[in-house]
């Protein structure tokens, strides 16, 4: 029962826009840097396209895709109306007014310090304004889930949760909290000094801040995609969710431990002891946890699919899959791509292995495969399987959409392999430019040109993708029914009140960031003689 | 009166503990390699010494070039009594400072670095060596190479509008060769 059709589509064409352009700036910095092109007479342009790209993928786009479709969950898992649809038209003004606020001093020139800012380094004070009123947009979606749970379960007491919005809500719980990280190093450090309040910032103080969020990010990011695997997919392709409490299980394993592990990303920084690195080491296998289960669960409920098929003997099942149905077609490129992106996570989180491959290319090549790869390709799914409600018009060409799959899946792969190939021989991230005539960097010339290829590829991918929603808005209409998400080979009667509700996990979530988070902070905040002069980018001052 | 789950319309008694043990199975071979994980870095840690840099050591960036071991006249590598080489560095907005390092093959070497102004990265080419130079905080990593050669030394952290052009270069020479050359100097440097 869709009735907030509007906002769910405002939030997601919005995100697919904002998308669209952050892809041809990420596909011009492939070009520029790569051996295809000379090199920039002004390397800041680069910097101001990445400072664009990365604040857009990273703050905007996950988060509209997160907002609309949690609304479309709580509406349809829950059957009944969104609650507070005038505060989620104010949340989706404030990321629109927060994103244009960003976006005009880093167009400008005047905000080059990447989404991940790097104090002191200090750009445009609306810049950080405007990430900041994204976040706060997103917070009142999160309050709006909390809040339609909460009158849902007082009308079905002791029912379980719908697991799509079970897991909605955990998601939205982990975006509420590990935004907090980022917000202190906005608020307390970064702010202050771009206003001019203050004059000097502890750069180390902020990068332990910034880890705080910078991990967990990435499980908000892929939380829409988790939900699609567990309750898209199996309905879609005429399978079963195997098991309803193991979802349950994998869904709060991220909620509590995708946060105290931030640190990892600091493994080479001298501001952290060794002490706390092997601390959040440890946890960050943790994290592993939760996505083998669902690996688990799902390769089950696509068993069951092929089996329900008529599919035969050890492998059988796997031929007698949907192959055509584009659903199936994503969950397959998701899954593969999961799998490499995974296998290269094991070394970044390696206490030891990390050494060889931080902040090379490597990195790059890992988070876009993650990201940009498993993730992404699943909110494709997500708006193919959801459009047709949302517009009440039918997706015609399913061959396009495969189409689209296959150009997203092979231009990952071509753009994310040799990317990670010249991180292994040292090639460092984030330059605007190599000097492919050093006998040094010769031989990554090759790989890179390979990568802007592949980068190509995704640009025209996504542009299918857009003709595709476009085409979809024009189409005759078409009844598509009620929205509905997968059920569980065995659905739940009743469920125990731990995998129903959060109160034990959210304090579990918060204690743990205290305890991996509280003293580092603390030790750093009360060390005096670390602070550095604020550096001003953009020429401003 | 309540009706037991089993008794219900989705009645899956056998075939649901079934599946219920084939889970567990695989939950508890998810868990093992979990902790197969963690334990591997704890022995490599603590038995091989192979972990990140443990200590954290301070320094002032507003005086650092004034006193101390990181002014101009005590960067580059100098020989140490126990026959280990200790070489020191800064990474400014947008240069290391020495440009060219140079050191033995086949000796321990301590390189200690650190930056004055912002967050900038140390990564030799061609090796695992590779930290961040984050202001207020020495980096101090024990490395040894294991034959001479030449390897480019990129900043891998963005630091400004400049960031592409800051590399250093490292020259690792044989080791008798750099005994002679440091002979008489108290600090080493080379030019590229």
């Amino acid at each position: 029962m869709l009735t907030s059709k509007r906002l769910i589509l405002a939030h997601f064409w919005l995100a697919f826009a904002v998308f669209g352009l952050a892809l041809l700036l990420g596909a011009w910095q492939m070009l520029v840097r790569s051996p295809l092109h000379g090199w920039l007479g002004n390397p800041e342009w680069y910097y101001r396209s990445l400072t664009a790209h990365g604040s857009v993928m990273g703050y905007v786009f996950p988060t509209l895709v997160a907002m609309g479709f949690g609304y479309a969950i709580s509406e349809s898992a829950l059957a009944q109306p969104l609650v507070g649809r005038r505060w989620a038209w104010a949340g989706f003004g404030l990321i629109v007014a927060g994103a244009i606020m960003a976006m005009v001093p880093v167009a400008l020139g005047h905000a080059s310090v990447l989404y991940t800012f790097y104090p002191p380094l200090i750009g445009n004070p609306f810049y950080y304004i405007g990430v900041v009123l994204v976040v706060v947009g997103s917070w009142i979606w999160v309050a709006l889930m909390s809040i339609n749970l909460r009158i849902w379960k007082r009308a079905n007491p002791d029912k379980p949760v719908p697991l799509a919005m079970f897991a909605n809500v955990a998601g939205a719980y982990l975006w509420a909290w590990t935004a907090v990280g980022a917000a202190l190093e906005l608020l307390l450090q970064i702010i202050p000094a771009a206003v001019g309040l203050t004059s000097t910032i502890d750069a180390g103080l902020a990068r332990v801040f910034f880890s705080w969020t910078l991990h967990a990010i990435v499980y908000f990011w892929l939380m829409p995609t988790y939900i699609a695997y567990y309750t898209i997919v199996p309905r879609a392709i005429g399978g079963k969710v195997y098991s309803d409490a193991m979802a349950r299980i994998a869904f709060i394993l991220f909620l509590v431990v995708a946060m105290p592990i931030g640190i990892h990303h600091s493994f080479m920084d001298p501001e952290v002891g060794a002490g706390f690195k092997f601390v959040h080491s440890a946890f960050t296998a943790l994290v592993a946890l939760p996505t083998l289960l669902t690996v688990f669960t799902i390769c089950a409920s696509v068993e069951i699919a092929g089996r329900l098929r008529g599919g035969r003997g050890l492998f059988g099942w796997i031929a007698a899959l949907p192959w055509r149905n584009p659903i199936m077609l994503a969950l397959a490129f998701s899954f593969l791509m999961l799998g490499f992106g995974g296998a290269g996570g094991l070394v970044n989180m390696s206490y030891q292995l990390d050494t060889t491959i931080h902040n090379t290319q490597w990195i790059t090549g890992h988070f876009h495969l993650i990201f940009g790869g498993a993730i992404v390709i699943m909110y494709f799914a997500i708006a193919y399987d959801l459009w047709p409600h949302l517009t009440g018009r039918a997706l015609a060409s399913l061959r396009l959409m495969r189409l689209q799959l296959w150009l997203w899946f092979v231009g990952m792969i071509v753009t994310t392999f040799p990317w990670h190939w010249v991180g292994i021989l040292g090639m460092p991230r984030r330059m605007a430019y190599f000097d492919y005539t050093d006998p040094a960097l010769a031989a990554d010339a090759f790989s890179v040109t390979l990568s802007a290829v592949g980068g190509f590829i995704l640009v025209l991918s996504g542009i299918l993708f857009l003709v595709v929603l476009l085409r979809g808005q024009t189409a005759p209409h078409a009844d598509s029914g009620a929205y509905r998400f997968a059920t569980a080979v065995h659905p739940p009667v009743r469920v125990p009140a731990a995998l129903n509700g959060y109160a034990l996990w959210v304090a579990l979530m918060i204690g743990l960031t205290v305890t991996n988070y509280g003293y580092p902070i603390l030790q750093l905040a009360t060390r005096h003689g670390t602070a550095v002069p604020a550096v001003y980018v953009g020429g401003q001052r | 009166m309540t009706v037991a789950p089993s008794a219900s319309p989705g009645d899956h008694g056998d075939s649901a503990e079934v599946a219920a043990r084939i889970e567990r199975r695989w939950a508890t071979l998810s868990v093992v390699i979990v902790v197969l994980l963690a334990a591997m870095a704890a022995f490599a840690g603590i038995h091989q010494a192979t972990m990140p840099q443990a200590r954290v050591e301070t320094i002032d960036p507003a005086t650092l070039h004034l006193g101390g071991e990181f002014v101009e006249s005590n960067l580059g590598s100098a020989l140490e009594p126990d026959g280990s080489v200790t070489v020191r560095a800064i990474g400014q907005q947008y240069s290391f400072a020495p440009q060219c390092m140079v050191v033995p093959a086949d000796t321990p070497i301590t390189f200690r670095a650190t930056s004055p102004d912002v967050v900038h990265g140390f990564l030799i080419v061609g090796t695992n060596i590779n930290t961040m130079l984050v202001p207020g905080y020495i980096s101090s990593l024990p490395v040894r190479f294991d034959r001479p050669g030449e390897h480019p030394m990129p900043c891998q952290e963005y630091c400004g509008v400049g960031h592409e052009g800051m590399w250093a270069k490292v020259k690792v020479i044989d080791k008798a060769a750099f005994m002679t050359a440091i002979a008489g100097q108290r600090r080493l440097t080379c030019v590229d």
